[in-house]
């Protein structure tokens, strides 16, 4: 595509930038004393449900929509960002694989605004119509589908559906012509990877299992990374060091919930630079991880106090803001 | 008078011709980039239509050079007035030759500058107070069309039909 396709689109979200919550605003919602006026001071910044009832979880989920509905509006080419709702779907077909196969409905397990919502995943399962689903996913359902059956091993059923989801953001990050996607791709994949060896690293998982389960990338070498786990945390830090993600080893010195902290805000640096691109879709996918970032962080904040967390407890999970 | 020796003239339209032409291409493509990201600032803020106006024009210079310099070799070859001269295949040549330079870095210069200026309306969509170093950007790209300009200008001037 003529990178001068974007020109409208990537201006449209230079001025809607603005309007992006700053690492100020959030330090004072941080600040606030009661969940009531955090509510409040995101209501004066726009974030207002029409009811005016400040409702937190219909106020995000309309914030959500939002970015998706800019995006909607300005992106002259939607299948770019397929590769970013790819977690969600293959969250939605983990659930109805789980759903289908333990007999157990009901409750809200499925993000509705993936490519493919709950309902219809749930049927896709149910009747065993793998070829109605995306390519990269018909056999990896199968397969997750058969394992759950005949081990009844949800975890592990779990790992092959992750997989098989790192497996094909990051196939889609190497045939994707635009950088932001390959970077994305090898930012989400090296991340996941870094996070399953700390969490085996923790819970003494076998080589086997963490082969199973880790995803090839360029910016880490998983067998070195599986090793590592293998030796325990501290060979995961040590191992970290020597890498492009050594600021990880050095949150994860510091605590769990620091080193969640570090993988969000590492995805972030991926996608700082684009605020200095004028013609690609860049900025338009690092606007809506921005939205995305940011209602998660609101999301920590409200449930933390709601729940009485002590700020220094909040400072230390909310997540870097893109602008 | 054979055809080879009205050959002279119709050179020297075609050094007008794109002067013209592709200077006012360059402008039209510069003044396209920017009016879409200019429209794109707009349908999220309003306030910013006299800023990114400014920003948008800036292209739009190369066009009224070429046209300048076509109106100033028209006018040299007796063309405008509808006096027509005796102009030498040698003459028509130099005064081709003498409209090049304006053609060319006018087409080049107002793309890149349309660009330029795309870019700089991303910070005054931003940073609307730094609307001034916003303008610079691209009027530095106008300096290249103005050295075309001078050189095409001089040259046009200096043949001697």
């Amino acid at each position: 595509m003529n990178e001068l396709e974007y020109t409208y689109a990537v201006a449209r979200i230079r001025a809607l930038e603005t309007a992006l919550l700053t690492d100020s605003v959030i330090d004072q919602l941080v600040n606030c004393q009661t969940y009531e006026q955090c509510i409040q001071l995101l209501e004066e910044k726009g974030w207002g449900t029409p009811d005016g009832k400040g409702d937190a979880e219909m106020m995000l989920k309309q914030q959500e929509e939002k970015a998706w509905e800019v995006i909607r509006d300005v992106a002259p080419d939607l299948s770019v960002f397929d590769v970013l709702s790819y977690q969600k779907l293959y969250h939605n077909l983990k659930a109805a694989v789980k759903a289908v196969c333990t007999d157990v409905r009901g409750g809200n397990i499925f993000y509705e605004d993936a490519a493919i919502p709950g309902d219809e995943m749930l049927k896709i399962v149910e009747n065993k119509e793998f070829s109605r689903l995306p390519e990269h996913m018909r056999h990896v359902a199968q397969e997750a589908y058969e394992t759950l059956l005949q081990t009844r091993d949800g975890q592990l059923c779990d790992v092959i559906i992750d997989r098989a989801a790192l497996d094909a953001i990051y196939a889609a990050g190497q045939q994707a012509k635009d950088d932001i996607i390959r970077d994305y791709a090898e930012s989400t994949v090296a991340i996941a990877d870094i996070k399953i060896a700390v969490r085996c690293a923790k819970t003494g998982k076998s080589l086997d299992f963490m082969k199973r389960a880790m995803s090839p990338c360029a910016s880490v070498n998983i067998n070195e990374l599986m090793k590592a786990a293998l030796g325990g945390t501290d060979a995961v830090k040590e191992y970290l060091s020597g890498t492009m993600y050594a600021e990880g080893a050095a949150a994860l010195e510091v605590s769990a919930s620091a080193f969640e902290r570090w993988c969000d805000n590492r995805m972030m640096q991926t996608m700082k630079p684009q605020k200095y691109q004028s013609f690609s879709v860049g900025p338009l996918v690092a606007y809506l991880f921005a939205r995305q970032n940011e209602i998660k962080t609101v999301r920590i904040i409200l449930t933390g106090k709601q729940n009485g967390f002590s700020d220094e407890m909040l400072r230390e999970r909310v997540r870097e803001m893109y602008v | 008078m054979s055809l080879f020796d009205q050959m002279g003239i119709v050179y020297a339209l075609l050094g007008a011709a794109i002067a013209v032409l592709l200077a006012g291409a360059g402008s039209a493509m510069g003044v396209g980039i920017a009016g879409q990201a200019a429209a794109g600032v707009i349908s999220e803020d309003p306030s910013k239509f006299v800023k990114v106006l400014v920003l948008q024009l800036l292209p739009g210079t190369q066009g009224l050079y070429g046209l300048l310099v076509g109106f100033i070799t028209l006018s040299k070859i007796g063309i405008i007035g509808g006096n027509a001269a005796d102009v030498s295949v040698q003459s028509g040549l130099l005064i081709l030759g003498a409209c090049l330079p304006i053609g060319i870095v006018g087409l080049i210069s107002g793309r890149a500058q349309g660009k330029t200026a795309a870019s700089c309306i991303g910070i005054v969509a931003k940073k609307p107070d730094q609307f001034v170093k916003a303008m610079l950007f691209p009027a530095m790209v106008e300096t290249y069309a103005i050295l075309a300009l001078l050189i095409s200008f001089l040259a046009v001037n200096g043949i001697q039909i």
